[in-house]
């Protein structure tokens, strides 16, 4: 599968994860969204970048409890619930917001 | 139910094979399932833990940084062999800082990593319900 955007390609797995995780641009993530019917806002990009910022350190996309856990300590409490962030990515935070942040599927995630 | 106490045995340096790789993964999943979960590194396993790792000579994703994020999975028992560390002339310096925040002392943060004799770790292989073996 590949997003075409701008008159490039850019190469997903079957679940629509990208697979370069170099090609990732915030273009690419509203293009995402867009498929899945959603408009990124800022609070969508608030958690988007802190994936981001996550991955670069650890070089993994967090669980869906330690992502909840690690939210409610960089963005205040009241966004470190399950609630805001299932709010904010129906499909499920960790899956949803990793495939617009252009990381892989969490580990843990079946 | 109590839940069973899971112990994962490293034994293997962190290249060359998919075992100490796969081996943090599965751990991962385990805490990610709020498994009660011990981490055991000895023979060339303890290379796993070494700080500074680069592998851009041989073109493998570096892995070690994933380590830092057990502390957030709950995954606090971290026992590294005394034995093997001085054989291969190494010590807990050498090793990357684990650290977790413990929520029963209002969050102030704790060393994961033990350094124990074969001895202790033995009696801590003794109290598991499953050992793993990578």
């Amino acid at each position: 599968m590949a997003i075409e955007l701008e008159g490039k390609s850019y190469e997903t797995d079957e679940e629509g994860y990208l697979v370069n995780l170099s090609d990732w641009n915030d273009q690419l993530a509203n293009e995402m969204a867009k498929a899945d019917g959603a408009v990124l806002d800022e609070n969508h990009w608030e958690v988007i970048n802190f994936l981001r910022d996550y991955y670069e350190e650890y070089q993994i996309a967090p669980a869906v409890r330690v992502l909840t856990k690690a939210v409610g300590k960089k963005l205040g409490k009241d966004k470190g619930t399950s609630k805001y962030l299932y709010e904010l990515f129906p499909y499920g935070p960790a899956k949803q917001a990793c495939k617009y942040a252009g990381l892989p599927k969490p580990t843990g995630c079946v | 139910m109590a839940s069973k106490k899971f112990l994962y045995i490293n034994r293997r340096p962190p290249h060359g094979s998919i075992y100490a790789h796969e081996s943090l993964e599965v751990v991962l999943i385990g805490a990610a399932f709020e498994q009660d979960v011990t981490l055991a590194f000895i023979d060339d396993g303890v290379y796993q833990l070494m700080q500074n790792q680069d592998t851009g000579g041989v073109g493998l994703k570096n892995f070690a940084p994933t380590f830092r994020a057990l502390g957030d999975y709950d995954v606090n028992q971290i026992y590294v062999e005394q034995e093997s560390l001085e054989l291969r002339g190494l010590s807990k310096d050498d090793l990357i800082p684990l650290t977790y925040e413990d929520e029963d002392d209002d969050w102030a943060e704790k060393d994961s990593i033990h350094v124990v004799s074969s001895a202790e770790l033995a009696d801590i292989i003794e109290q598991q319900d499953v050992i793993l073996n990578f």
